[in-house]
């Protein structure tokens, strides 16, 4: 097998955490939140995978990533749509706006 | 093979970069679709061929299909001002958790030697079989969930309440106005 440079993935992993957590913590498109939290899930997906190739079981983190890329899509495609019900409900996208619901 | 690893995930970072600070929605959404389909390419080069294909089906073009989708029901509406959370803090925040992840994860990346394992086919429908089961229940909520949220025809849009609002005299004349921003739904 040809060896593989684990510490760049490592590398690529910690900055695809750091802009997802930037993007989720500064951004206010509800939209954006999504795409921040996609990059956050790429992440740990990428995680996964460099585990199961540092820990010799491939297949395993294989199967880990499969249930992870499930979850991740339900949640992408219920986040989106949320943020087409708060569009229709509000007219914004604007995270800011929800704080201005009550009941 | 260290040139490519290190060329692809700078192209991933580059991507990551630009889909959240692009100002239109659809050009985050290519963005993203860029950084799923280098990703796709790393995770094969990793020796996991079938979530590379899997990653680049998904995430390359069922996610970015929703997302382009849900952009041209909700419009490219471009969200400026200040943000939520101070950006220093933002900035902070992730630099903090960048550190400790980096602290606590980079004295463990020492390779062992691949071992015997169970093949995928093995470990998805025999090991995990629970893991799967649970998959398939997740999936058909998130349809369901998503049905709900879009079939629902009782809601007033913002127009209809504007609209209604506009209309001088209360009770049965502002009626149909509000029927009418119900059936743009």
């Amino acid at each position: 097998m040809i060896p593989f440079p684990l510490i760049i993935v490592l590398i690529a992993v910690l900055g695809l955490l750091g802009v997802g957590l930037y993007g989720l913590l500064a951004v206010r498109n509800l939209i954006k939140i999504v795409i921040a939290l996609q990059i956050l899930g790429k992440s740990a997906l990428l995680a996964l995978i460099a585990a199961g190739r540092a820990s010799g079981q491939v297949n395993l983190g294989q199967s880990l990533a499969l249930t992870f890329i499930v979850a991740d899509t339900v949640v992408a495609a219920i986040g989106l749509a949320l943020a087409v019900r708060v569009r229709r409900r509000l007219g914004t996208l604007d995270a800011r706006e929800l704080g201005k619901l009550r009941g | 093979m260290q040139i490519l690893i290190g060329c692809l995930a700078l192209g991933m970072l580059v991507c990551a970069v630009m889909a959240i600070r692009a100002n239109r929605l659809v050009v985050s959404s290519l963005w993203l679709a860029a950084l799923s389909a280098l990703l796709a390419v790393l995770i094969y080069a990793m020796g996991a061929s079938r979530v590379a294909v899997i990653e680049l089906s998904v995430g390359a073009g069922l996610v970015t299909v929703l997302l382009i989708f849900v952009v041209g029901i909700a419009g490219d509406e471009a969200t400026g001002g200040k943000p939520l959370i101070p950006r220093a803090v933002s900035w902070g925040l992730g630099l903090v958790a960048l550190i400790l992840l980096g602290w606590f994860t980079v004295p463990l990346v020492a390779p062992s030697p691949p071992s015997s394992q169970p093949s995928l086919v093995s470990l998805l429908w025999k090991d995990r079989a629970l893991d799967v089961l649970i998959q398939v229940v997740l999936i058909f909520c998130g349809v369901m969930g998503i049905l709900g949220l879009l079939s629902e025809a009782a809601v007033a849009t913002v127009a209809g309440r504007r609209r209604a609002a506009q209309v001088p005299s209360a009770g049965t004349d502002s009626e149909p106005v509000m029927e009418e921003g119900r059936a743009q739904l």
